[in-house]
């Protein structure tokens, strides 16, 4: 008798704990959604999103994250220019090419990039990476797009390579048999059947690593230059989704309108980072059937 | 002289000796059956005429293995060269994750054999020697990946056949299939006899009393008995190979 209650206290408390996380993100999703729909009674859904200007303390306010959208899109776009090509080579060359030595110590200083918090690489961005972006464009501030992509990339490249690598491996090895029995060097079986085969994973590896990037906050808010104006290149200073929520949630009276932009802002990052998972997830699951 | 021929060869997985002077000599259009319990060498040995043993690490060899005269061991071989010459079945059929022409053309496209309506032509001349070509004429573009076990080796074959390999190492190719499809793989070989030198590796007696002309028997990483087929099943000359012919052991 007395086990059987022990047993169904147990089962209770795993299945609280269980449930409790799902609990926790169904709250938080809707207090997003009850803060952040509110502005939209006084600023149209369109108006919000293709609004060229973003001056929330004006009189009247101007609250139109265009720049901003264009800003997160910027800095990640140039991310993932660097952060993808260099990821998925390092994952190929740490699975395929490099030997068992130096795979490991490799395989240690990834982790070891992924374990630097993001405001460390912010202030490394800050004091060597801005300075020499000033100079080397001869532009009157380093604090700009490019700047914030690099430091991002860094970011980035840990799940990259992480999550490609182990796609690579799961490639099954009789195709790597296959090839090189029928001659094939290493390089051609590396680009013309292991690449096929490890796609999906790596795709996916790209996924998460962009997701990474996009709700990305100190270390773009410390070297982008949080300019909220529409670039027109990459050596100018941005501002993105995520710095504007952190710089200014602080400062805004809580029910004001600027209050209520800023969650919605946070209801944006979401639907992103939402798709930006989802995708990845498709590939992942391609993957495995 | 002999297609293969393989003189004192001996194999070393680390401390572990897999092959004991072994000595053998293929003759060319002929099947060749290596039989054995498993773990006795034969699909090492196997993978010692093409080097395929080179991708295990801490493997060491001694002896020379000769194929069509030239020496593969004593001398660094062409690989890309001799693997092209020397083809491989595996056990479980591994068609590339590709279409099915692009498996065919694999090979021919790494060599730069060929292009453009002269691949097409060895794809479609290839797939017709392993008589797929009828079945998979409509479906060239579709991933290999989706075809039944027996297609996918038969494919497989085909690979080899369209890179004009002239020796056929067959690593218990019929073991994932199920009996007609391993008769068919059978028939397969038997018209293939004429143009390659076929070695098969088979954990089945009845297969190698089947489809072989010559049968070696391998026991403990020695090649115990070679010769014909008729001879090794009938009349052994060794103890060892009666007693695993009759099922007193293996």
């Amino acid at each position: 008798m007395l086990k059987k209650i022990k047993e169904f206290i147990i089962e209770r408390l795993i299945f609280l704990s269980g449930i409790a996380s799902i609990v926790f993100v169904l709250l938080i999703f809707i207090f997003l959604l009850k803060e952040g729909i509110s502005i939209f009674k006084t600023v149209g859904l369109f108006d919000f999103l293709s609004g060229r200007f973003w001056y929330p303390i004006s009189d009247p306010p101007k609250l139109g994250i265009l720049p901003l959208i264009m800003g997160s899109l910027l800095v990640t776009l140039g991310a993932v220019v660097i952060a993808v090509p260099l990821g998925i080579a390092s994952a190929f060359y740490i699975a395929e090419v490099a030997s068992p030595r130096v795979r490991d110590a490799l395989k240690s200083c990834v982790e070891v990039l992924s374990a630097i918090p993001s405001v460390v690489l912010g202030f490394i961005g800050m004091v060597t990476l801005v300075p020499f972006v000033k100079a080397l464009f001869k532009i009157p501030t380093g604090l700009t797009a490019f700047s914030g992509s690099i430091m991002l990339a860094f970011m980035a490249l840990p799940t990259i390579i992480s999550i490609s690598e182990d796609a690579i491996n799961a490639v099954p090895r009789q195709y790597k048999e296959g090839a090189i029995a029928l001659g094939a060097t290493h390089w051609q079986t590396l680009y013309r059947v292991i690449i096929h085969g490890a796609m999906p994973g790596v795709i996916a590896a790209s996924m998460l690593g962009i997701g990474r990037v996009i709700g990305e906050t100190m270390a773009v808010m410390m070297i982008t230059g949080n300019a909220a104006v529409i670039p027109t290149t990459f050596l100018q200073p941005v501002r993105t989704l995520t710095a504007t929520i952190a710089a200014e949630m602080g400062e805004t009276v809580r029910g004001s309108e600027h209050y209520y932009a800023l969650f919605a802002i946070g209801i944006v990052l979401f639907v992103i980072s939402f798709l930006i998972n989802v995708t990845a997830d498709l590939f992942l699951h391609k993957d495995k059937r | 002289m002999s297609a293969i021929e393989i003189r004192g060869l001996n194999l070393y997985y680390g401390k572990f000796q897999a092959l004991i002077n072994v000595n053998m000599a293929v003759e060319a259009k002929r099947i060749t059956a290596l039989i054995g319990s498993s773990g006795c060498g034969k699909s090492t040995l196997l993978r010692c005429i093409n080097r395929m043993n080179d991708l295990i690490e801490d493997v060491r060899t001694e002896g020379s293995v000769k194929v069509d005269g030239a020496e593969i061991y004593k001398v660094r071989p062409d690989f890309v060269k001799l693997r092209k010459k020397v083809g491989m079945v595996f056990q479980r059929p591994n068609p590339f994750p590709l279409s099915v022409y692009e498996n065919v053309a694999f090979g021919p496209r790494i060599h730069h054999m060929a292009r453009g309506s002269e691949l097409d032509g060895i794809v479609e001349a290839s797939l017709k020697d392993v008589l797929l070509w009828d079945d998979l004429k409509d479906k060239l573009k579709r991933s290999a990946l989706g075809l039944s076990l027996e297609q996918r080796q038969r494919l497989c074959i085909a690979r080899l056949i369209a890179v004009r390999s002239e020796v056929l190492l067959m690593d218990e190719p019929c073991s994932a299939l199920d009996p007609m499809a391993t008769l068919k793989i059978e028939e397969l070989m038997q018209r293939l006899k004429k143009d390659y030198t076929i070695i098969i590796v088979t954990h089945n007696m009845q297969q190698a009393a089947r489809v072989s002309e010559d049968t070696g028997f391998m026991l403990l990483g020695e090649l115990v008995e070679f010769g014909r087929t008729e001879e090794i099943f009938t009349k052994p000359r060794d103890k060892r190979t009666e007693d695993y012919i009759t099922g007193r052991f293996g």
